[in-house]
């Protein structure tokens, strides 16, 4: 089997990151920034998760068959809140429409 | 059939290997591990990840549907769900994430040792190091839902809130216990594949030609990582600033 063996130093760094990602996150939701809370927390989250998926999980040297499977799952998903979402959004929008 | 972009095909898949040596007829040598379905240990590496990569995007969606139910309801009681997340203990979630990262660093330290040969005292020792991992978290676990009970915030007919949401607070706790109970669920069963992991690791099945079901568990594993790093600012950070 010929699979990408990372350095060490690689997943290290890695972890380091992942550790600054999550001090960071504490840190932010400790001041009340409004609707920049929450845009700030999942940039940190989405972030980590991106460096987990590419690196712990090596789809960073897997083959673009694994890349488009594994990204199909966020599309699907981002699918599945948007329409959900434009349906509870626009309730009400219409004259006479259920609310 | 055609040969339309046979230029930029790599090779015919059903052409059986060419083996060195001649063994039983019909039944040339091979990696032990090798099914006959397959062609060489990568394409059978590349099937076992792939086929990973596909249960893990319906992982994806079965978490989704927990985490839409939560992104509906918190648009509806933004303040209601601070003032809920407020009560959570942020430290123990904190300390829950940093155990969490640590035992994805394990075991991709663990898939690591396989892949570089390691004996097996060292692919063993990641493995159980990242089990220990996983049960230290699974026993804060146990002391934040030993909290609720204790606090009445299992929702139900024992749910009190003091509060000034008590409904939304009921909905927030409903969520935080199916989503961290289905997401300790998958570390449970993920203590159990651990284990078996660890045994065959034990058994010098892993080496540098074949480590497929490390690697393929340790996809799990990390996939159980990412889902807390969701819900721990999701359900902990929200009410942090809260007054």
């Amino acid at each position: 089997m010929s699979g990408h063996i990372a350095p060490k130093s690689l997943y290290y760094w890695i972890f380091f990151a992942l550790m600054i990602g999550t001090l960071l996150t504490v840190v932010v939701a400790k001041f009340d920034l409004g609707p920049l809370n929450n845009i700030v927390m999942l940039t940190i989250a989405c972030t980590k998760a991106l460096l987990v998926i590419l690196f712990f999980m090596h789809v960073r040297w897997s083959t673009r068959l694994t890349w488009v499977v594994a990204a199909s799952g966020f599309v699907w998903l981002i699918i599945m809140f948007g329409i959900t979402m434009s349906d509870y959004m626009s309730r009400g929008w219409v004259a006479g429409s259920l609310r | 059939m055609s040969d339309a972009g046979a230029e930029h095909y790599p090779g015919p898949l059903h052409t059986p290997p060419v083996h060195e040596e001649p063994g039983v007829a019909g039944h040339p040598p091979h990696h032990p591990q090798l099914r006959h379905h397959f062609d060489d240990m990568d394409q059978q590496a590349e099937a076992s990840t792939l086929g990973m990569w596909v249960f893990l995007v319906t992982e994806i969606m079965f978490f989704g549907g927990l985490f839409l139910a939560y992104l509906v309801y918190r648009s509806a009681y933004s303040t209601g769900f601070q003032e809920a997340s407020n009560h959570l203990n942020v430290y123990w979630g904190a300390a829950n994430t940093i155990v969490l990262i640590v035992s994805s660093l394990t075991m991709a330290l663990a898939v690591r040792a396989a892949q570089t040969s390691a004996p097996p005292k060292t692919q063993v020792g990641w493995i159980v190091a990242t089990m220990v991992l996983g049960a230290a978290f699974l026993g804060v676990k146990v002391v934040e839902y030993t909290d609720k009970f204790t606090h009445h915030l299992v929702p139900g007919a024992n749910f009190q809130w003091t509060g000034e949401h008590p409904e939304a607070a009921e909905i927030f706790y409903s969520l935080y216990f199916c989503m961290t109970g289905l997401h300790a669920l998958h570390m449970i069963i993920g203590l159990g594949i651990m284990t078996v992991i660890a045994i065959m690791a034990w058994r010098r099945q892993f080496d540098a030609s074949y480590y497929t079901p490390v690697e393929v568990s340790g996809l799990y594993w990390h996939f159980v990582d990412i889902v807390w790093i969701f819900l721990f600012p999701l359900l902990y950070l929200i009410g942090f600033h809260y007054h």
